[in-house]
């Protein structure tokens, strides 16, 4: 029997300020044009000195909530996917329960899956609804990314959120199939108690991100005989620019299909945040009928995709927190503020002694 | 184990949601919550209320001089909220500058880091406010 499993309702957020390619750029001796040109990044988002992801899961956690129009107590389970959960051990999953009134009757986990834990507890919430466990579930993907000063990877970095509430009832869109392609590949890590991320450089292109984004592409449009032209947009996990409109290229996608959630440029790789921010983003505008391919990807290595199908409910309940709001609310920082935020500089921390 | 964490632990209801009380016979509302209603003493008759995180400036001003563990916020803003049902509330108002800031203009709940309690203790999270846009 087929049942219907979707999206009720989703949220977002990202912080408030931006520093520009050309203001990390001066500081490296970098050549801001050519990076811009490399990464396809204009800017990123960067969270004040009193957000972290905990903070960015809940805001986007009650916005979701907020468009549901449900009822909180009826969540039964809370996935928070994150590379940046501000404890090692104490889950930020139970501090966005609590702020969202759902506690005590439901269940709660962090995941980490690079940046696709956020996706991963969308399958796994799926399961839950679709097997009666629970009525509503949430999943989030938030992070504060951290790139090594002076890698290329800081001008990537940044900082984000979204959260969907999957059911059965209610649906701005159904979730139509997932697959995913997983594999054991070492092309970026953090180890425990190291504060920067390390990454096989190169290698992370071909064999790691292109290989799995493609794979779960190809493989979730054969086995439900659909072709790219099928869907009236793409996302794709944005780690820059550049790399989501070369996989859609390599997987023959209009790039037109790829441009409404095509963040990265002006927002950053907001790691666990990318693929459902830019699946936020298209949501926000699409329309009755219109169809979805998301594949996010996570480094370690495995890619989930989705194929998913806007409802009229879409239209009926437009989310009154779009992301193109919080887009262009924005305030540029220099260097230096940007550096104090991000605890960049030795000793500024938001602390009691 | 840090002191006070029992403490943060009991007022996360209020630090997180907003959570006061109101007296069902007199009507008044409070926050932070009182168990016992002032007006009306022994015939009170005192609810749990969560408020909607709505409100207006009432007051503010601007810290230079912040105690201890703060000082990387300075300069920030405190304001008095009066909340959309009434009562008045004392916390941080962020994302703005100060010449952003006007007595009566709205601000909105937001949630945000107040403190860690240093580098192996609790991170005490709460409400603070911003403009609303
Ligand atoms: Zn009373």
């Amino acid at each position: 029997m087929k049942m219907d499993v979707g999206i009720v309702g989703y949220g977002v957020y990202i912080p408030r300020y931006r520093i520009k390619t050309e203001e990390i750029a001066k500081v490296w001796g970098d050549d801001a044009g050519s990076i811009k040109n490399s990464l396809l990044i204009y800017e990123k988002t960067v969270p004040a000195l009193d957000e972290d992801t905990a903070t960015i899961a809940v805001e986007s956690a009650r916005n979701a909530v907020q468009h549901a129009r449900i009822n909180p107590k009826e969540i039964g389970s809370i996935y928070v996917g994150s590379e940046s959960h501000p404890y090692v051990v104490k889950p930020t999953s139970t501090i966005v329960a609590a702020a969202i009134d759902a506690v005590p009757d439901m269940t709660a986990a962090d995941y980490e899956f690079a940046c696709k834990a956020g996706t991963a507890a969308i399958q796994t919430t799926m399961g839950l609804v679709k097997s009666g466990m629970i009525k509503y579930g949430m999943a989030v993907g938030a992070d504060t990314s951290q790139g090594k000063p002076g890698d290329a990877l800081e001008y990537t970095a940044s900082a984000g959120g979204a959260a969907y509430i999957i059911g059965k009832d209610n649906l701005i869109a159904r979730i139509l199939d997932t697959y995913s392609y997983t594999t054991d590949t070492p092309d970026f890590w953090r180890r425990e108690g190291q504060e920067f991320p390390s990454h096989g450089a190169r290698f992370t292109g071909q064999p790691a991100y292109f290989k799995h984004v493609i794979e779960a592409a190809k493989e979730i449009m054969k086995r439900n005989n659909l072709k790219p032209e099928d869907f009236d947009y793409a996302v794709f996990h944005q780690p820059n620019g550049k790399f989501p409109l070369k996989a859609a290229e390599i997987l023959g996608i209009e790039k037109k299909r790829l441009e409404t959630g095509l963040l990265t440029p002006y927002i950053g790789n907001t790691y666990s945040g990318s693929t459902m921010l830019g699946l936020a983003r298209i949501l926000d505008d699409a329309v009755s009928g219109d169809r979805v391919l998301a594949v996010s990807y996570g480094s370690g290595a495995g890619s989930d995709a989705f194929i998913i199908e806007v409802t009229k409910e879409n239209e009926k309940r437009r989310n009154s927190k779009p992301l193109k709001a919080y887009m262009d609310r924005k305030e540029y920082v220099e260097y230096s503020t940007y550096a104090k935020f991000k605890g960049k500089i030795k000793g500024v921390k938001l602390e009691k002694p | 184990m840090s002191r006070g964490v029992a403490v943060h632990w009991r007022l996360i209801p209020q630090r997180y949601n907003l959570v006061g009380t109101e007296c069902k016979n007199c009507g008044e509302k409070f926050f932070p919550l009182r168990q016992l209603c002032p007006n009306c003493r022994r015939s009170g008759d005192v609810r749990e209320v969560k408020y909607s995180g709505e409100g207006e400036i009432y007051s503010y001003t601007i810290v230079h001089t912040p105690s201890e563990g703060f000082e990387f916020m300075k300069p920030y803003v405190i304001g008095v909220i009066k909340l959309v049902e009434g009562p008045f509330i004392t916390a941080q108002i962020v994302d703005c500058k100060p010449e952003d800031l006007e007595i009566g203009k709205k601000v909105e709940l937001v949630f945000r880091k107040v403190i860690a309690d240093g580098s192996n203790g609790i991170i005490r999270y709460g409400y603070k406010f911003k403009l609303k846009e």
